[in-house]
């Protein structure tokens, strides 16, 4: 410890100043970023392909994968999606919101390494197992089915790896206080990587308490955990962990409206209470997966799977709003001001960071959250339990929502962070739109799929006997959708390796502007501060969504009603 | 500024669109709050979680018993190479319990139910879990190994039901199948 400040307007302190936006960058956390965010990446990479096997298989007419591979393909694209890539990728969000916008450096290299070697041993230990054909338990290794004991202890190691990266996040934000980095409140960024941190820890907990017993037992030092026990608890794992992405992903969307638009918050006190909302409620989710399962009574699903009273669900519904209001503020603040909608025909469509971010907003709220929050109904689940309906759902949340956010913030991260401007711009502009269409076939395929009843996790849907020309078609759009997103994710994956080795070094100089609105002669900026009827497109979309919201819901009570009685 | 601390009071209360906002997403919330316990008392399709500890042995024995004493007939599968290739037709009496047992890869046995009567239908997993999907009507159910799931049920129209399993189970799990014919 050469230097004891942390903050990095202490003489001598490890960092530079950003050549485009006068931000102080630290030495260590940009390293690490770099290292998390490329490994995030490769992941992405690997799930991607498989993800496109796995289309292929389940477009019945092409049927690729043989039926052991296709079990073992898809446990791999479950672990490398959601949860290597999305870690990765979430550790890297977590240095670069604990540092630059605090203006202090990262509390410790030592355990951002050990952080760092934890994960990837974890990370090459699980999918070796996987690939070796030791572990065709999908990603939520139901017991009483067993795997090797290789791909619980990777799983350990990286969830391990993974806190000690918060810790160094948590350890980051006490020394940026305790040495007056900053004055005031943290920005809305870092208390949104704050909420998905605390979040995290919850998270990882649960997965603690329920993968070292399975661990113990797949070595055969202990008795068999109950199976219901296991489902209880692997979900808090599983169903928060994906709590951890929403609350990154929204502090994404804060992060690039502003990067790209110049948005602010239309109301920090709104915002951040809703991330509060989120921590305190997001954990009852763990019962979604349980709503048809015996031995929990109605009382308890009913309770939790409506997150206290909705109160998560709330809090998405803010951020729904105030991030597009921010955006629309910021358009008219700029002279964008004809009729309700003349500030979305001014938007940077061409910029990949807003078009990421703003298809992953619509996908995730119209399409991720209305499904999600109507499966997640206690008794409508009857009607969908474990049918295509529900990765349906989690393509549009996770890979549309959360997948595209990272993707596009990836468009500034490399040219701030690797200093290098980006390959093929061009191309780069197209692939948002490429992988968001593509994804969203996806979805439209299985959920409709699902809602003929085919389930998820089966290689086969003709076995059965029970499946018409409509099951087949829709598998269909789930093919092609599933070669479109694989494209965008390819071009993606090979944008950004390629800008790595090839792009030009913008050291000392600004980043090459990917296009913003520029501010029409006359305007002002902070003129509409006081306005708080300025917002008029975004109340409309709002209050369109809710119009959808409501027919979806009530459509499924509809169908739910249709079938037999049954208690 | 998102990206930059505050150093001004950004305390502020919702005001204009955002409090219409805030008031129709609250209530929406309330409204979906509400449909689940409206739903539990008033609506006929519920998932109430009745479950028992049974030992899947004690399962199997129960299963195998009801079989014996309430057997109808044979169901020969038509399906080519299937891995279920026939079951015996069981007919619970009504009102009463029917026992439906899943194991690596079939449903076990195949009933014959009565339009409107109600049964009481257990459901076991003797290997690993197993998901209950009776198609085409698509209601689905959880199946575990040590708890006995009871479901009461009251088939409301007739013809010949497909069970098919919806959670992995295995190299077959796609073609685990079962049978419900409902007269």
């Amino acid at each position: 410890m050469s230097n004891p400040s942390h903050s990095l307007s202490a003489p001598g302190a490890p960092g530079r100043v950003c050549g485009t936006t006068g931000l102080s960058v630290c030495f260590a956390a940009q390293r690490f970023i770099k290292l998390n965010a490329v490994s995030g990446i490769v992941f992405l990479l690997l799930g991607g392909i498989a993800a496109l096997l796995l289309a292929l298989t389940r477009w019945q007419t092409v049927h690729l994968l043989p039926v052991d591979w296709f079990y073992r393909i898809l446990t791999f694209h479950g672990i490398n999606m959601l949860i290597l890539w999305i870690l990765f990728f979430e550790v890297a969000i977590l240095y670069f919101a604990c540092t630059t916008p605090l203006n202090c450096r990262l509390f410790s290299r030592k355990i951002a390494w050990a952080s760092f070697g934890m994960m990837l041993t974890g990370a090459v230990m699980v999918d070796y197992i996987i690939l070796a054909g030791r572990a065709d338990v999908m990603m939520t290794s139901y017991l009483p089915l067993l795997a090797h004991p290789l791909f619980y202890l990777g799983i350990i190691l990286v969830a391990v790896g993974t806190l000690t990266g918060v810790f160094n996040f948590f350890a980051t934000l006490y020394v940026a206080k305790r040495d007056g980095a900053y004055t005031g409140s943290m920005p809305i960024v870092t208390f949104g990587a704050l909420a998905a941190a605390i979040i995290a820890v919850v998270t990882l907990l649960h997965g603690a308490v329920v993968m070292i017993p399975t661990f113990t037992y797949s070595m055969g030092w202990t008795a068999q955990p109950d199976p219901a026990w296991y489902r209880l608890i692997w979900w808090g794992l599983g169903h928060q962990s994906q709590q951890v992405n929403v609350c990154a992903m929204v502090a994404v969307w804060y992060l690039l409206s502003h990067i790209t638009v110049g948005a602010r918050p239309i109301n920090e006190a709104v915002c951040r209470t809703a991330f509060v909302l989120y921590i305190l409620f997001i954990n009852l989710a763990s019962a979604h997966h349980l709503l048809v399962d015996p031995g929990v009574g109605a009382t308890w699903k009913i309770w939790n799977t409506s997150y206290a009273m909705y109160l998560a669900v709330l809090a998405s519904m803010i951020h729904g709003f105030t991030v597009p209001a921010g955006v629309e503020l910021a358009m008219r603040e700029k002279g964008y001001t004809n009729g309700i909608f003349g500030w979305v025909t001014a938007l940077p469509w061409r910029n990949p960071a807003f078009s990421g971010t703003a298809l992953s907003l619509v996908i995730f709220g119209f399409l991720g959250g209305i499904t999600g929050v109507t499966l997640g109904t206690q008794q409508i689940n009857i009607i969908a339990h474990n049918t295509l309906r529900i990765p349906g759902h989690f393509h549009v949340t996770v890979v549309g929502g959360t997948t595209l956010a990272f993707m596009a913030l990836a468009y500034y991260v490399i040219p701030l962070i690797f200093q290098r401007d980006f390959i093929f711009r061009g191309v780069a502009r197209v692939q948002p739109w490429l992988f968001g269409i593509g994804i969203t076939m996806v979805a439209f395929g299985m959920s409709f799929a699902g809602s003929m009843g085919v389930p998820r996790r089966s290689w086969d849907i003709d076995a059965q006997g029970v499946y018409g020309p409509a099951a087949h078609l829709w598998l269909g759009v789930l093919g092609m959708g599933g070669i479109l997103a694989f494209t965008g994710l390819l071009i993606f994956a090979l944008l950004c390796v390629g800008t790595l080795f090839f792009g030009a070094k913008i050291e000392g100089r600004a980043m090459a502007d990917w296009g913003t609105p520029p501010a029409l002669a006359g305007s002002q900026p902070g003129s509409l501060a006081h306005d708080h009827y300025a917002t008029k497109g975004t109340i409309v979309l709002t209050l369109a969504f809710l119009a959808c919201f409501a027919v979806y819901y009530f459509a499924n009570w509809k169908a739910l009603a249709d079938v037999w009685p049954v208690r | 500024m998102s990206l930059r601390p505050l150093t001004t009071p950004w305390f502020h209360g919702p005001a204009g669109h955002e409090k219409i906002w805030l008031g129709c997403a609250i209530l929406w919330c309330f409204v979906m709050s509400l449909m689940m316990p409206y739903w539990h008392f008033r609506g006929k399709q519920n998932s109430t979680g009745e479950a028992y500890t049974v030992k899947p042995a004690d399962f199997f024995a129960r299963t195998e018993k009801f079989v014996a004493s309430n057997r109808v007939g044979t169901f020969k599968n038509p399906i080519a190479n299937a891995l279920m290739t026939e079951l015996p037709i069981v007919e619970p009496p009504a009102g009463g319990d029917a026992y439906l047992m899943g194991r690596m890869w079939q449903w076990y046995p195949a009933l014959r139910l009565r339009k409107g009567e109600t049964y009481r239908l257990h459901l076991s997993s003797l290997d690993l879990q197993h998901g209950f999907s009776l198609q085409p009507l698509n209601m689905n159910f959880q199946v575990l190994p040590g708890y006995d799931h009871v479901l009461t049920i009251t088939p409301t129209s007739t013809g010949e039901f497909t069970i098919v399993c919806n959670e992995f189970c295995g190299a077959g799990h796609h073609a685990m199948t079962g049978k419900i014919f409902v007269e």
